[in-house]
């Protein structure tokens, strides 16, 4: 197991958020996490990633407990957060989001030869390189918040909702963009709204409902179930 | 040539050097300000340390080496003091704001203003309430440019604040850690998920401001022959002014700011009164305050505040 969530409970002071999440990523896997506005998806990432520390439960990555260790601990064991909204460094122009993005790396040839790769897969931002990310549209900050993921050389992935806001003819290319960096070898945590996206190219998933998960299956089991039809699926 | 325009370009040029001093303090307030929100009113106290520091690497050199070069007395007292305030600086950030950082900004510019106090009075029992008298170690040659004459001082002054205000700018745009100060400042928890810690780049940032103010100390004290425990209050105050006129958060308007404010303070003082000069500082902070709270180059006040 890549990645075991077990039985967190996350608060914003006193009030609960997460009620005991437990889930498991495997290597290789698109997981995706499925729930309502407010279900606790960001936070359970945040929990993750130790932008906030659960106040139990224990966090698993390569069988090491994470729980207790500081974000910027925790992106060099390998795992890297693309938070929600983006939070790209807007005042920064797009190559120097990037080149932070390896911050935790000294292997400065590599990095190099990891930002072509990064331009080959979103030929756009090499054409904004030296543009302030701020001014990108939103599809292309997406794209380099996923970029700059990217250039830690994580294992995993943790991506919280990489279709909010984008236009139709983006939602697909973000989600091909997702399974095609999946097979080029990263496992993937996918929070989304879109479900319906979510569970096309996601191995597994979870659903969550009030910091709890609801339930859980193969992406294409959860699919047919009627209970998440209705609720993520638009009924149909 | 006239005596109008000799005044003029003689005030001009003592407006300069002065604002380049301000200028050097000016970026402390401005970094620190941009990477953690605070107003770090013990900034001006850390120049007038850099000052003394300046000043005991002076002893030091003539008492351990006597007769070497005014130039290596020169370096080696730059190099004293920046490193000295380097240590002070780290040392403040870490006792007095790091325990703060989830504070009310209110409770770490309060206690900004005690490590003020603190440091006044430490350096007060150490050499003495009485003002400090700086051996003259540069030789007092003026320079004749047309009408003007330029002090090795004056020049010393700004071939050095020049300098490094070129060395900080080249060092926020292109290091690593320039970025990395960058980013914390728009954002320390991306900051976080990329892997840097915002807790070293702020120590970095204050020492870094610190060592700036020190240099500015140590060319001050040149410059005018004497140092007093208590210098650091104004000096520091104007820096300020002229880091929230320039724009606070905006390491350009710091610069700009500073000399801008010397050539004021230094024509004001040539053609109103130099008894006045300092109520000059105050008076532009009050318009920039009224009129243009973000400064003449910062955009982005509002965010922070
Ligand atoms: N910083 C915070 N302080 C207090 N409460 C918070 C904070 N962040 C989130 N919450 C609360 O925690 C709950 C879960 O929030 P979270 O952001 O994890 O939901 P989400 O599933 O990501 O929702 P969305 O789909 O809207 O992004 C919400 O009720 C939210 O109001
Ligand atoms: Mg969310």
């Amino acid at each position: 197991m890549l990645l075991e969530v077990r039985h967190i409970h996350t608060r914003y002071g006193k009030v609960g958020c997460l009620e005991g999440v437990s889930l498991s990523v495997k290597e290789g896997e698109i997981v995706a996490l499925l729930g309502a506005n407010g279900a606790g998806k960001t936070t359970t990432l945040k929990t993750i990633s130790g932008l906030i520390h659960p106040a139990a439960g224990k966090i698993f990555f390569k069988e090491k407990p994470i729980d207790a260790l500081l974000p910027e601990e925790i992106v060099r064991l390998g795992i890297a957060h693309a938070p929600e909204g983006r939070k790209i460094f807007q005042k920064l122009d797009v190559l120097e989001n990037l080149e932070l993005g390896a911050f935790i790396r000294l292997d400065k040839s590599e990095i190099q030869r990891d930002i072509e790769e990064i331009y080959q897969l979103f030929p756009i931002l090499k054409k904004r390189m030296k543009q302030k990310a701020g001014t990108l549209s939103g599809g292309e900050q997406q794209m380099l918040a996923i970029g700059r993921a990217l250039m830690s050389q994580p294992s995993l992935l943790l991506l919280d909702e990489p279709s909010l806001g984008l236009a139709p003819i983006y939602v697909s290319a973000i989600f091909q963009m997702i399974q095609k960096i999946n097979k080029l070898g990263k496992t993937i945590l996918l929070v989304e709204q879109n479900a319906h996206m979510a569970l096309k190219i996601a191995h597994r998933a979870y659903v969550l409902e009030t910091g709890r998960i609801a339930l859980e299956g193969k992406a294409s089991d959860l699919v047919n179930e009627p209970s998440v039809k209705n609720a993520y699926l638009g009924g149909s | 040539m006239s005596a109008a325009l000799n005044l003029f370009l003689n005030q001009l040029l003592n407006g300069l050097t002065i604002g380049m001093v301000y200028a050097l303090i000016a970026l402390g307030y401005t970094m620190v300000y941009g990477v953690i929100g605070l107003i770090n009113f013990a900034h001006g106290e850390v120049f007038m340390v850099g000052a003394y520091l300046a000043l005991t690497a002076i002893w030091l050199a003539a008492s351990f080496f006597p007769g070497i070069p005014f130039g290596l007395t020169l370096l080696f007292l730059i190099l004293f003091s920046m490193a000295g305030a380097s240590i002070l600086g780290a040392l403040i950030e870490k006792i007095a704001y790091r325990p703060l950082r989830r504070s009310p900004k209110l409770t770490a510019l309060i206690t900004s203003i005690g490590v003020s106090f603190f440091l006044q009075n430490a350096v007060m029992l150490i050499y003495g309430s009485k003002e400090q008298s700086i051996p003259d170690i540069v030789p007092m040659t003026r320079l004749k440019i047309g009408a003007i004459s330029v002090s090795l001082i004056q020049i010393l002054i700004f071939s050095v604040s020049i300098g490094l205000m070129f060395f900080l700018t080249w060092f926020v745009k292109n290091t690593k850690t320039g970025k990395a100060m960058r980013a914390v400042s728009e954002n320390p928890e991306a900051a976080q998920l990329v892997g840097i810690s915002p807790n070293r780049i702020i120590a970095a940032t204050f020492i870094l401001g610190s060592a700036l103010a020190a240099v500015g100390g140590s060319l001050f004290a040149l410059n005018y022959g004497s140092i007093n425990f208590h210098d650091g209050y104004l000096a520091g105050l104007k820096a300020f002014t002229a880091a929230v006129f320039g724009g606070i958060g905006s390491i350009p308007g710091a610069m700009v700011g500073g000399i801008l404010l010397g050539v004021f303070e230094g024509l004001g003082a040539g053609y109103i009164s130099s008894e006045w000069k300092d109520v000059f500082a105050f008076l532009l902070l009050g318009a920039v305050l009224l009129f243009k709270p973000s400064g003449i180059m910062g955009n982005n006040v509002s965010e922070k505040v």
